[in-house]
């Protein structure tokens, strides 16, 4: 498609053209610095090149084209907005930007300065026109996994539809009944939105087609144990960012693709980097589109990302739905039992993540942790501490980073993560 | 000979070994230039292995890979300090680094492994900077500035964690008529509280070693020898623990396989 449609199609979704193209740029530049740049990847990136060069191109061009079919889209921002239900009423079902610095003047006019990347971008992103995805949306859902997000809601309201389910803190009878319940009212809330009533056939159909690229992510995380490791962290963390925004069936299909390319360079012995290579576990906060920072520095230290435990990673593909329900009810409550086993750090208590990340470390043959939380983001803050002291009575090694989206800190996150990748060197 | 280079924000030192000896110890301003400054510091010196470490190392071992040098490697500050405290004080268990820019806690396990660090984030409060910045406030050189502070009999409390607000509580005491050198021995606590909850962070073994160049500051050795109970290992030009980390890395590498 000529790039003049695109502008056309920009302009129609009322972006801030001059201030987008030049987003697009950086990020085009990221990109060839961050991936482009990388050695031996696997053929099957190819296709991630592809979606992510066209992200806010051919992309949003079927989502325009969904919507003159007349489907709609719903944005979302995190794990919990259970997507089957939005694909059971035949709505498309997508994450939102917030990975960047951008329009975060506008953003300080509506939330507090000390309030965490993740929330100042998406409401930047709005406020200064640039995601096409936003301004494509019938409906935003939020959801109030940390206070931070509740009040940003609370404003960002006014400046576009939103809808907020109420995510539990813990994990008790009630706290299902209460989980149970916002799920119902998010099924009648699409309903109403879309004019489709899901039925037990249409709720089927998306949990398979949701479970099975989970199934994809799973097999290809799984892969990640060998050693050498045969794709790069960077890569991983792209296809698990890819997940969020891509059509689900062409997803699974070309992860499933990639899987089969992995497990050829797994019989060759073949790997992204040598056998010693430190590897390392990223934990912690989730790391939308283009976040990249962290990894980069990262795997430029000499160690290699095997597993990202992370919103943007296990947390989001761990647990399938069950998928032996016969009704409509049957698969609510496979549905809401499911999404509640996710071990946010917005639970208390959230014994089960640490749980997670032992095993998790256990599972991919990781010499260490590096936590990575975002600046003022506290439920991931005080979680450090504890996962911290976890990691170190089973003698795993970690490092907590604290950081945002900024480049300011990156000679001294260098010097961290080197040092870190020293210590786990014999 | 082997040799180690420390490219800090505020200086670089070159340690130079020979059969492990420590035979040449330079150290400049790293100023706006510093590979004009590394080419001074090595003009005269032949050495067939060199390592690099501080802020500045990849820079270093860039230039010095140039100009054909055989062997040159870097390494962290982090393990640049674990090396040089280790060979200077085998005993030591922790390391105290304040420089210019960053201030480090290393917990250390035998023959300079690393166990655990801990470093100040991006905010330059309770570094050498900090001290600089308040000493020019007070018109007093920063070699001084230590004594000037000891003069000083109550410390005042200064509670602002960010240098700039640091200088601004320490005027307003100065307005309301407060002893100027009770006022520095403040400003000199508050690094040293900040120090001890960066060594208690890293699980806080004797002995310690205090290396940097703020640790030939009299009155911030003194205020860490109170807080820790413990009297720090303090070595000769401890600013120097760094290059000389960097030295030993080097004389490993070219021991020849």
């Amino acid at each position: 498609m000529a790039d003049s449609e695109y502008r056309e199609m920009w302009e129609k979704l009322d972006l801030d053209l001059p201030a987008h193209d030049a987003l697009l740029e950086v990020l085009g530049k990221f990109y060839g610095d961050i991936y482009m740049s990388q050695q031996g990847r696997l053929q099957g990136m190819e296709y991630l090149d592809f979606v992510l060069s066209e992200v806010h191109g051919l992309r949003i061009k079927e989502l325009q084209d969904a919507k003159a079919e007349g489907r709609k889209i719903v944005g979302t921002f995190c794990v919990f907005v259970p997507e089957e239900i939005t694909l059971a009423a035949d709505a498309v079902h997508v994450g939102l930007c917030s990975g960047a610095d951008a329009g975060t003047e506008l953003a300080e006019q509506l939330v507090p300065r000390n309030t965490c990347a993740l929330i100042k971008s998406f409401i930047g992103f709005k406020l200064a026109r640039l995601c096409p995805f936003t301004e494509s949306c019938d409906l935003i859902v939020g959801e109030t996994t940390c206070d931070g997000k509740k009040k940003a809601y609370e404003a960002f309201a006014d400046h576009a539809p939103m809808y907020v389910m109420e995510v539990p803190q813990q994990k008790r009878a009630c706290d299902r009944e209460l989980w149970k319940s916002e799920v119902l009212r998010y099924k009648e809330a699409v309903e109403k939105l879309t004019g489709t009533t899901i039925t037990a056939e249409r709720l089927r159909k998306a949990i398979t087609i949701v479970n099975d690229r989970r199934r994809a992510l799973q097999r290809l995380n799984a892969l990640r144990s060998a050693n050498p490791a045969p794709i790069s962290g960077r890569d991983a963390l792209l296809i698990n960012q890819v997940s969020f925004y891509d059509d689900p069936l062409r997803f699974t299909q070309s992860i499933n693709a990639l899987c089969d390319q992995i497990e050829e360079r797994i019989a060759a012995r073949e790997g992204v980097a040598p056998a010693d290579t430190p590897r390392l576990l990223l934990s912690g906060c989730p790391m939308a589109v283009p976040n990249w920072k962290l990894p980069y520095v990262i795997e430029s230290a000499g160690a290699v990302i095997v597993g990202e435990e992370s919103c943007i990673g296990t947390r989001n593909i761990r647990d399938l739905v069950d998928e032996s329900g016969e009704t409509v009810e049957d698969m609510l409550d496979a549905l809401v039992d499911r999404y509640l086993k996710i071990d946010c750090a917005c639970f208390t208590p959230n014994d089960e993540r640490m749980d997670n990340v032992a095993a998790m470390a256990r599972e991919y043959n990781a010499d260490g942790v590096v936590q990575y939380s975002l600046m003022f983001c506290q439920p991931y803050g005080h979680e450090a501490i504890k996962l911290g002291k976890r990691l170190d009575a089973e003698q795993i090694p970690s490092l907590a980073i604290e950081t945002d989206y900024s480049m300011e800190d990156v000679e001294q996150l260098k010097t961290r993560v080197e040092a870190f990748t020293e210590m786990l060197v014999r | 000979m082997i040799a180690g280079i420390d490219i800090g924000s505020r200086s670089i030192e070159l340690v130079c070994l020979r059969d492990g000896e420590r035979v040449l110890m330079r150290r400049l301003p790293t100023t706006f230039d510093p590979l004009a400054q590394i080419d001074s510091l090595l003009a005269d010196v032949k050495c067939s292995a060199i390592a690099a470490t501080g802020y500045g190392r990849a820079l270093a071992a860039k230039a010095l890979a140039q100009n054909g040098l055989p062997a040159v490697e870097t390494i962290t500050e982090i393990k640049a300090y674990a090396l040089g405290a280790a060979a200077l004080a085998p005993e030591a268990r922790t390391v105290l680094d304040i420089g210019g820019q960053d201030t480090k806690a290393i917990s250390l396990a035998g023959a300079g492994r690393v166990l655990k660090f801990e470093m100040n984030d991006r905010c330059a409060a309770g570094t050498g900077k900090f001290l600089e910045h308040v000493a020019s406030v007070f018109q007093i050189a920063i070699e001084d500035f230590g004594a000037y502070a000891l003069q000083g009999q109550e410390p005042l409390a200064i509670n602002s964690m960010c240098t700039v607000f640091a200088e601004t509580e320490a005027t307003s005491l100065m307005a309301r008529g407060y002893k100027p050198q009770d006022i520095a021995l403040g400003l000199h606590a508050s690094i040293v509280k900040r120090t001890m909850n960066m060594l208690g962070r890293v699980g806080l073994h004797h002995p310690v070693l205090f290396a940097g160049g703020v640790a030939n500051n009299p009155c911030v050795v003194k205020l860490v020898t109170e807080a820790l109970g413990h009297v720090p290992i303090v070595p000769d030009e401890p600013e120097m623990v760094g290059a000389l980390g960097a030295a030993l890395h080097a004389a490993r590498l070219s021991v020849p396989a």
